[in-house]
């Protein structure tokens, strides 16, 4: 069903995929499950913040925020209820590795979200699961249904005196619920529009109490990073790029998959050793390395690492890891069109540039994939894009102007050819009809 | 270095070049409306939460290439602000831009053409010419309600609309459905409202997507005059500005919050204008003959009826008159003179509603006790006694709400039944009329640790349950304010004005008997009954066969039993001031005629000289110097109130040595959706679904 | 209550509404209704009402969040909902052509359904298998590396199972 693992693989949170039952916590504790939540209770909070900003994790959905530090500013002595919550709205095109990660390990999960909640000491955590991934709540109501039974969800957990509950959310069909205000908004049963910030969710997050807000990844690899200490998981990548990550590959490569490698990885061994190269005789026309929301990169700029900063400096972002590859039998116009559609169709609506900007963007880009249109479109397609970005309320707004404005900038030759390729076959055709 | 620095009392910043100061924790957008710099914003609503979802008014701080939103943008120590910049005018113009995407160009017969607020920017900000040339979406107009109706496609969806019903009424009738560009704005029934139908909603829309049912497609704004005035309705005494073309009133608003209301209105102020272009307005004097009422001209009425009163005055007969709730000051206080100076009688009452009376004795010889509006929402504390405040004192009802979203003012609601306060009140009490003095005892610990209190208290409260409140409030060793709820427009300048027959003008006992409305009914030896503007025989006989004589807007219960009739003028076809619930003079203004009626003060004055009497000129102004000269407490100032404000009276503080007669006050109860006689003439009340509403609904 | 739920639906209602807090139960909402939309098919007034009162919130507040969120729906679809994705990793790996396949072999536009109420279709963005794509989902069920033939063994399992 899913892409076999490669060689060039290293399997930290991946450990326990391809074992039997890899789901079932019997598995789990026989692979050092819950260890590292034993261990993280033996060190102590601050021990626990240390070691996670030790491990230079970085939040593996989309912003690259350091983990440790976003761990370090919960006021955990707070009056209010703490709360813990997961990110499992993973929606960004490109990118299927929360899933991988919850059908695979749940408990992997469950464990770093408990040592969260130990850490805060919270007592209530919520993963915030999307709805088209029903199939996961099964599997995760099951899990934490076991780990109640073994007393690491629940009353008292290790004989701590620490409480802790773990529940399951199920969206509904938002891609902006991945921006984690909005999933708060969400979770609180209302629109999944985003929030004014400051203040921010670690004061201010769901009902207005301090919360923990971390992607499926990121408590995923606290679990592994507390169990085995902070530099053997950050020894894998660069210096403020810790770790491994599940990097998401699709498109136009032999082996497409979910991979888990160093972030010292770079996109050039990633398309050729790991996903096994273009196919024969292609050859390479784009590389979205970040999702859909990241820049477009050309080939002669793809020979870039894939940490956060080595992107961040090529002019693109890691994102969520979902790494697109296009070869030269991509349709870029087409391409651009796509991006746009689904922004447009997952544009909340709270903000005007946003909602009609997109709208817009969308109605021109249409045209152009039809043929229509002229080269001062493909120009207004990049002001708009340039209109929109920065100046949108969320990250949305820049999520589809950044790509589709780098794509008109990179691929205006190919707009152009476009055009006057439908354009000519129009003018032939009428040729024809005179004559 | 200093380890800890007390905050700083002044922020220093640069704003498009120049060095200015301000408070802490000013919004931009608020620093630069002071400065009279504008930064144009359609979300942004002052004393509204934060949306920052418009993006009009981003600005250029510290030279960044980001922009920031000035709506939620803190100015700080040191920032440096750019308003003008290329880069903020060209994101203004693309945002601009950006909002025409969808937005119909059918400003021609858009209803808010002309006063539309983007109008007005893509005028002064906008590009000259359109890049789009694709197809809008469209979504066909619908109504929400008989008064409400909204246009999705023209909807920007600042969310105004929805702030205004939520946080600023607490009704929260409105949300937002749909997602990006297919949201709107949706009522709380799904496709029909079910709220206050204020119409808050339309006013605060900044471009014509709410509009409203009475007005909509019927005129434009530049073809109106607009026509500040007051109220007829409640006694909170709202300014209401009356757009007025050909004579017709075809909307009231209050956009420009001018008056102490600001931008409230509730439905009667808003849309409830309507009774004075009713059919069945009078408009000719109606005289009885062969026992029929028929159409009269002026002079045969007038001279009709002064020789009738001037029999009954040489024949040492007695009259009975009667005044209103709605009629002007100067008309009270005409009408009061007439019949002690020109008639000679003291047999004068109106239908009390609250006792202002008692509360002001009460109070003699103690300053500062009587509320005034600004008080609502400034007070920290605030106790209200059987009223359904926002059914009863919509005003009163959104200060004290406002008050508490802006201060946390703290409330505490003890009523027979739910009101909206309980929403946010600190305590309530479910508590039968009469027994709330009992009741009140125990919260007398939670309210003596309050810093200040003020007592809202209605007509269940009257006489001596006036000064034990008094007592109680005296006791607690706070500074305690109060306020008589009373009824209606000019209910308490009809106590001012002395129409009853214990006191005079100004609070001073008149020292004469005289007849109060209930015997003036009962008494068969009745010679003459004169009523101005009030309807005493609806639900009332007559025990005698007095010669009635009724000055109205319609043809009355007690209109319909009379000899003569005079049309009067309504409140918004005449001058005049009236005095609200909180004891402020405000002005009326005469917005339009209805042709064939005459103000009450013109047919009082007219009727005098027809009876040969001296009661001085019938001038709105010069009765009001009279009025400023003679009656304690009215010497307020005139520049305020020549400038459409709400002038204070000052309280009497002094001893009211009269009888109060507790037994006569009773609030008429009206809901958001009646008016007294008024409701049946006003369409849109009668059109609502809502009406006619009842006081402490369950919710 | 005129509305009756199985008691599978209602005890996953009973599991969410005990999931939150003291007076926050309005979390609930969104997770009530897709669990209610997978046993009727659709999202009703009634519905939605029933839902405002065990939520304890507005009817509007169900509301607003009904049509803002993709997954759920005010019209009835097929009995299986066949979602092809056609986001930027299944478009390169053949989406838009699966797609119009889908549309041509079973002749439905996007969000229609069979006369029978049995299959419906949709364009859907990105549902998280780019890696293995092109996907489908048939209501909860992925489906990975689905060409048209198999798209067709897909919708032949359907049919035989009905």
């Amino acid at each position: 069903m899913f892409n076999q693992p490669s060689p060039h693989e290293v399997k930290i949170l991946t450990r326990r995929f391809g074992v039997e039952n890899s789901f079932r916590i019997d598995v789990s504790l026989a692979h050092q499950g819950y260890e590292g939540l034993k261990k993280a209770i033996a060190m102590g909070a601050d021990a626990v913040i240390n070691e996670v900003k030790a491990s230079a994790l970085r939040g593996r959905g989309g912003a690259g925020f350091p983990t440790g530090m976003k761990w370090s500013f919960i006021p955990r002595t707070s009056p209010k209820p703490k709360y813990i919550v997961c990110n499992a709205d993973e929606s960004e095109p490109g990118t299927c590795k929360d899933r991988l990660l919850i059908q695979n390990d749940p408990h992997s999960l469950i464990e770093g979200i408990a040592i969260a909640g130990f850490t805060m000491n919270s007592n209530k955590g919520y993963i915030y699961v999307r709805g088209e991934y029903r199939y996961l709540i099964s599997i995760l109501e099951t899990a934490i249904a076991e780990a109640y039974q073994h007393n690491f969800l629940g009353k008292n957990i290790q004989g701590t005196g620490w409480d802790f509950d773990l529940h399951v959310h199920s969206g509904a069909g938002a891609y902006e619920c991945g921006e984690e205000s909005a999933l708060l908004n969400s979770l609180e049963g209302k629109r999944g529009t985003p929030r004014l910030k400051p203040p921010f969710p670690a004061t201010h997050g769901l009902y207005q109490s301090p919360t923990l807000l971390n992607n499926v990844e990121s408590f995923c690899a606290v679990t592994h990073i507390i169990r085995d200490g902070a530099a053997e998981f950050a020894k894998h990548g660069p210096e403020k790029s810790g770790g491994t990550r599940l990097m998401c590959i699709s498109g136009h490569v032999q082996r497409p998959g979910v991979y888990e490698l160093p972030l010292s990885t770079t996109l050039p061994f990633l398309i050729n050793e790991v996903a096994g190269g273009l196919r024969p005789g292609r050859t390479l026309k784009a590389v979205q390395p970040g999702g859909s929301s990241s820049p477009i990169l050309l080939p002669e700029e793809c020979n870039v690492g894939l940490d956060f900063d080595s992107l961040a400096k090529a002019g693109t972002m890691a994102g969520s890891g979902g790494i697109v590859v296009l070869d030269d039998t991509a349709d870029i116009v087409s391409y651009a069109l796509r991006i746009i559609r689904f922004y447009q169709h997952e544009s909340c609506g709270w903000c005007i540039p946003c909602r009609e900007g997109t709208t817009w963007l969308k109605k021109i880009l249409e045209r152009l994939d039809r043929g229509e249109g002229s080269m001062k479109d493909v120009d207004l397609v990049g002001e708009l894009a340039k209109n929109m970005f920065g100046r949108t309320f969320c990250a949305l707004g820049d999520a589809a102007a950044w790509p589709t404005g780098s794509i008109v900038k990179k691929f205006r030759g190919e707009f152009e050819t476009k055009l006057a390729t439908y354009q000519a076959r129009e003018i032939s055709a009428e040729l024809v009809t005179i004559g | 270095m200093a380890t800890t620095t007390a905050p700083p009392s002044v922020i220093n910043a640069k704003l498009n070049g120049q060095d200015i100061q301000t408070k802490p924790g000013t919004l931009l957008i608020n620093l630069t409306k002071e400065l009279g710099i504008e930064v144009p914003a359609f979300c942004y609503y002052e004393g509204f939460s934060l949306q920052a979802a418009c993006r009009m008014c981003l600005v250029q701080v510290n030279n960044s290439p980001k922009l920031l939103p000035g709506c939620t943008t803190i100015v700080t120590e040191g920032m440096v602000i750019e308003t003008e910049s290329p880069l903020v005018v060209e994101a203004r113009k693309s945002m601009l831009e950006f909002l025409l995407v969808n937005h119909p160009l059918d400003c021609p017969v858009c209803d808010k053409g002309g006063e539309c607020e983007l109008q007005d920017m893509v005028f002064k900000y906008g590009a000259g010419e359109s890049r789009f040339v694709d197809i809008k979406h469209h979504e066909p107009e619908r109504p929400f309600s008989p008064v409400v109706y909204y246009d999705p496609a023209r909807c920007i969806l600042c969310y105004r609309c929805v702030r205004v019903c939520d946080e600023g009424y607490g009704v929260n009738a409105l949300g937002v459905v749909n997602r990006g560009v297919l949201s709107e704005i949706a009522p709380n029934l799904g496709d029909q409202l079910n709220c206050d139908e204020c119409g808050a909603c339309i006013d605060i829309c900044p471009v014509g997507a709410l509009t409203s049912h009475t007005y909509r497609y019927k005129t434009r704004p530049w073809e109106m005059k607009h026509v500040g005035t007051t109220c007829a309705h409640c006694s909170n005494g709202c300014k209401t500005t009356l757009g007025v073309r050909n004579d017709e009133i075809m909307r009231a608003n209050n956009r420009d919050a001018s008056g102490l209301n600001e931008e409230f209105l509730c439905i009667k102020g808003r849309f409830g204008f309507d009774f004075n272009h009713h059919a069945e307005r009078l408009q000719s004097p109606l005289m009885r003959v062969d026992g029929e009422l028929q159409p009269v001209s002026w002079s045969k009425a007038l001279a009709a009826v002064a020789s009738k009163f001037n029999a009954v005055k040489s024949a040492g007969g007695k009259f009975g008159v009667v005044g209103s709730n709605h009629t002007s000051n100067e008309e009270n206080y005409y009408l009061q003179k007439f019949a002690r100076q020109g008639l000679g009688t003291n047999h004068l009452d109106h239908a009390r509603t609250g006792d202002v009376v008692t509360l002001v004795d009460a109070l003699s010889g103690k300053n500062g006790k009587l509320a005034v509006m600004a008080d609502l929402y400034q007070t920290k504390a605030a106790l209200v006694i059987g009223s359904d405040l926002a059914q009863q004192h919509p005003l009163l009802a959104y200060e004290l709400r406002r008050n508490f979203r802006h201060h946390q003012a703290r409330v505490y609601a003890m009523t027979p039944g739910p009101v909206r306060e309980d929403s946010y009140a600190v305590a309530k009490a479910r508590v039968p009329f009469g027994e709330e003095l009992a009741a009140l005892e125990s919260w007398r610990e939670a309210l003596a640790k309050e810093p200040e209190l003020l007592i809202l208290f209605g007509d269940s409260i009257k006489g001596d349950a006036v000064r034990r409140l008094v007592d109680f409030g005296e006791s607690l060793g706070i500074p305690v304010k109060y306020v008589a709820l009373v009824d209606y427009a000019n209910s308490r300048g009809a106590i001012d004005m002395g129409l009853v027959p214990e006191l005079l003008p100004g609070y001073a006992a008149s020292g004469q008997p005289g007849m109060t409305l209930p015997e003036m009914l009962a008494d068969p030896k009745l010679d003459v009954l004169w009523v101005v503007g009030a309807d005493p025989l609806a639900g009332a006989k007559l025990a005698g066969k007095p010669f009635v004589v009724v000055q109205d807007l319609f043809l009355t219960a007690t209109a319909a039993a009379a000899d003569v009739v005079f049309p009067a003028a309504s409140a918004y076809e005449k001058k005049g001031t009236v005095t609200n619930v909180t004891g402020e003079l405000q002005r009326l203004n005469a917005a339009v005629k209805t042709m064939g009626t005459k103000p009450d003060l013109e047919i009082l004055g007219l009727l005098g000289k027809e009876m040969g009497l001296d009661l001085g000129i019938w001038i709105a102004d010069a009765v009001l110097e009279e009025i400023r000269r003679n009656v304690r407490g009215y010497n307020v100032t005139m520049p305020i109130l020549a400038s459409g404000g709400a002038a204070l009276t000052s309280p009497v503080n002094g001893r009211v040595n009269v009888a109060s007669r507790p037994e006569l006050i009773r609030s008429a109860g009206d809901t958001l959706f009646t008016s007294g006689t008024l409701t049946k003439y006003s369409q849109v009340l009668n059109s609502v679904p809502e009406r006619p509403g009842q006081l402490y609904k369950p919710v | 209550m005129s509305l009756s739920l199985s008691a599978t639906t209602e005890a996953r209602w009973q599991k969410i509404l005990d999931a939150y807090p003291e007076g926050r139960k309005r979390s609930a909402v969104i997770p009530m209704l897709i669990f209610a939309q997978d046993e009727t098919g659709i999202i009703t007034r009634e519905l939605m009402e029933e839902i405002a009162r065990r939520a304890e919130v507005e009817y509007l507040q169900v509301e607003e969040v009904v049509g803002f969120y993709s997954m759920l729906r005010k019209q009835p679809l097929g009995k299986y909902h066949v979602q092809v994705c056609t986001n930027i990793s299944c478009m390169l790996a053949g989406g838009m052509e699966l797609w119009q396949h889908a549309c041509q072999s079973l002749h439905l536009g996007n969000k229609q359904t069979s006369k029978d109420g049995l299959i419906s279709i949709e364009e859907v963005e990105c549902m998280g298998a780019c890696s293995w794509a092109p996907a489908i989902e048939v209501n909860y069920d992925f489906h990975h590396h689905v060409t048209p033939a198999r798209f067709d063994e897909i919708i032949a399992e359907i049919k035989g199972k009905g």
